[in-house]
């Protein structure tokens, strides 16, 4: 599951196919997403501007980046917030153990948050011998059951609950098998609330960081968030760089597309604005606060126009819902953090395209993704770039590992392809020559691979020139 | 703060990216929403309804007795209250003439550390709201020295008490009106109903983590 074993999409797109509890438990809960959206946004034009001014909200926000993070920083300090600057996960993960250390905490209870997933802080803070306690029911599921979560927003959701039912029976001391959804839930409930109340260090991401006063905003609908940022001493919260926003009136917006668009709710239970530490008077909340500010490559994407845009994403994983290739294989498939498009977008970004350049393949470019995307970020303009960027034929490739896919016969077979349509001549003795020999091409390399689940292409025996010329052409 | 030269090393190439330079087109925003005082009230109540919240609409004198009605049939044992505001002194005034069958009031007067044990075996916690929001459907706190956070977090029950009045039509009304960007509280909430979960092959169940129910008092 990804991060311990080496990546291997191929392997893993077979064994996920012919997965079929995993298709059916995925099919049915896409479905689900997709239906909740389609009923919460009912009016199309009504979203479609919602969308416009999702896309110009962030794209204003990236404008103006460098000094909304000054300026968040300026406002937080001055709030009594402690803020962090991490260049990379290593870095992140440091500052949080420092903090632990400090305290002398020796676990820490944590709300769903996609960044310390990107950090790996819960394997970093077990090799330190420290404990990370994840607090969202799909999170602690999979947490028991040493996974990683398959979806973004839902992160258990490739298990059923017979499978749940197993994993609290086998994990959790004296816990009988149950496989009611209610007494599972109050199993979990039981066991964190302990968890909870004595616990000196809490973790969360951020949805939103508004630079205008310094505040931290989370969503949620189980408390489990709002438990982790109020009963502990400490607050940690960690974020990507881009998720600074310029102003409190940009918030209901982008609110109303997240929680639209994630869950398909007009809003979440819970919309939690923390803007500083426990004031002298107050009787409960963290009486210390920190912001971990994290890079991690994204510095480099906003240097290209067109890249940058991954910065405009809010994670609210409705491509990944809308994706055919994600229904068919699941998060875990794809071997990183960031599943479906989004991660076919961000991880070969983030971790050069040597290593990560495959997942930019696995689309059917459906365009589905950039359809939905509450912000508009042309993801299957970007995946294309990103193939493009893997050849590199015009030297031009901006992300690390670019032109890693060239080679000597497919360079040559594309220089011999512009030549071929650049001639009339060879195009004609070319056009002619596949109509007679169309059929014999040996089905070997590459060709016998898309053939072995694909019908091959019937050449037609005349090009469409001639049979213009011999049939005429009908204008009806 | 712990790392300047990170923080330096960031910003310098998100300075050098180029991206101050763009032109960004403005995108207006679909209009706003704009109801009467009982379109407010009717929505708000709708909305928040739907999520399981339990609403009862009650005439700003007769909250008391509403309160009193529910604290009984739900069988509540202790009720957390802040006696510094106004609805806690309603409620202490109320319970001196009539106890019978009522939930013990423990007030919230301690900071937590000391009183931690008791928070989490509370039945009930009753606190007021700041506003409401119709559009979306939320009550919005602004939790205080005398209401602290974990008031509408920890015990098993929320009661949250909404004056008509106060419904505005969206958040982004309440923000401008409000002037919250001249400074925010400690912690501010919207809240839309009691905690929830899908996680589990989509079957909601209420309660996961915080309470398990959200009683709304709106005062008209
Ligand atoms: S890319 Fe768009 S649709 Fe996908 S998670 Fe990000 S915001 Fe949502």
């Amino acid at each position: 599951m990804g991060n311990h074993t080496r990546f291997d999409f191929e392997h893993n797109v077979t064994g996920a196919l012919a997965d079929d509890q995993l298709r059916k438990n995925l099919r049915k809960a896409m479905d689900i997403l997709v239906d909740k959206r389609r009923t919460v946004f009912p009016d199309s034009e009504y979203l479609e501007q919602l969308r416009s001014a999702g896309n110009a909200i962030k794209r204003r926000a990236l404008k103006q980046l460098p000094r909304l993070l000054e300026q968040l920083e300026v406002n937080c300090t001055k709030n009594g917030i402690q803020v962090h600057w991490a260049e990379d996960t290593a870095e992140a993960n440091r500052i949080v153990l420092d903090i632990m250390r400090r305290h002398e905490a020796p676990a820490i209870v944590k709300g769903k948050s996609m960044v310390s997933e990107e950090m790996h802080l819960n394997r970093f803070l077990d090799e330190q011998g420290l404990e990370a306690v994840e607090t969202d029911l799909g999170e602690f599921i999979i947490q028991l059951n040493h996974e990683t979560p398959s979806h973004i927003i839902v992160p258990a959701i490739h298990k059923n609950k017979d499978e749940v039912a197993a994993i609290f029976h086998d994990k959790i001391p004296d816990t009988p098998y149950t496989e009611d959804v209610e007494e599972l839930t109050a199993i979990a409930r039981r066991v964190l609330r302990k968890r909870f109340a004595a616990a000196k260090v809490g973790l969360s991401g951020v949805n939103f960081a508004i630079a205008e006063t310094g505040t931290l905003l989370l969503v949620e609908n189980e408390g489990n968030g709002r438990m982790c940022t109020t009963v502990p001493e400490v607050h940690v919260a960690v974020m990507g760089l881009e998720k600074v926003i310029e102003k409190l009136s940009d918030v209901p917006p982008l609110l109303r597309l997240l929680t639209g668009s994630a869950t398909g709710q007009v809003i979440t239970t819970y919309v939690n604005m923390i803007s500083s530490p426990r004031k002298s008077g107050e009787k409960d909340g963290p009486k210390e606060v920190h912001l971990v500010i994290l890079d991690n490559g994204r510095s480099r994407m906003l240097a290209d126009p067109e890249f940058r845009q991954t910065l405009l994403c809010i994670r609210c994983g409705t491509c990944l819902n809308h994706c055919p290739v994600y229904v068919r294989i699941g998060g875990h498939a794809y071997g990183h953090v960031y599943p479906g498009p989004i991660g076919k977008i961000l991880t070969p970004q983030m971790e050069g395209l040597e290593r990560a350049g495959v997942l930019a393949t696995a689309s059917s470019l459906c365009g589905a993704c950039g359809e939905v995307c509450p912000v508009r970020i042309p993801i299957p303009d970007l995946i294309r770039r990103l193939r493009n960027e893997s050849y590199d034929q015009d030297g031009s490739a901006v992300v690390e590992g670019g032109g890693y896919k060239k080679n000597l016969a497919e360079t040559l077979v594309w220089k011999g392809w512009e030549l071929a349509n650049r001639s009339p001549l060879l195009n004609g003795i070319g056009t002619r020559l596949a109509g007679k020999l169309g059929k014999r091409i040996p089905r070997v390399g590459p060709l016998k691979k898309w053939t072995r689940v694909r019908t091959s292409p019937k050449v037609a025996r005349c090009s469409l020139h001639e049979r213009a010329r011999n049939e005429g052409v009908n204008n009806e | 703060m712990s790392n300047h030269t990170a923080r330096e090393r960031i910003l310098a190439r998100l300075h050098a990216s180029g991206t101050e330079q763009t032109e960004v087109p403005d995108a207006p925003l679909p209009p706003p929403l704009s109801l009467d005082r009982d379109a407010k009230i009717e929505r708000l109540a709708e909305l928040m309804a739907a999520i399981r919240t339990e609403v009862h609409i009650v005439d700003t004198d007769a909250w008391l007795d509403k309160l009193k009605e529910l604290a009984r049939e739900k069988g509540w044992k202790r009720l957390l209250y802040g006696p510094e505001v106004p609805i806690g002194s309603a409620i202490e005034t109320a319970w001196a003439s009539d106890t019978e069958g009522l939930p013990e009031l423990v007030a919230y007067t301690g900071p937590v550390e000391t009183f931690k044990e008791d928070l989490f075996q509370m039945d009930a916690g009753i606190t007021s709201v700041r506003a409401g929001v119709a559009e979306t459907g939320v009550v919005v706190l602004w939790p205080t020295p005398h209401e602290p956070r974990l008031m509408s977090l920890v015990p098993t029950v929320h009661v949250a008490v909404l004056d008509a009045d106060t419904i505005y039509n969206s958040l982004a009304e309440m923000i401008a009106v409000e002037r919250w960007a001249d400074g925010m509280p400690t912690n501010a909430l919207l809240i839309s109903g009691p905690s929830k979960t899908a996680d589990i092959e989509f079957t909601l169940v209420f309660g996961v983590h915080g309470p398990k129910e959200l009683v709304l008092l709106i005062r008209k």
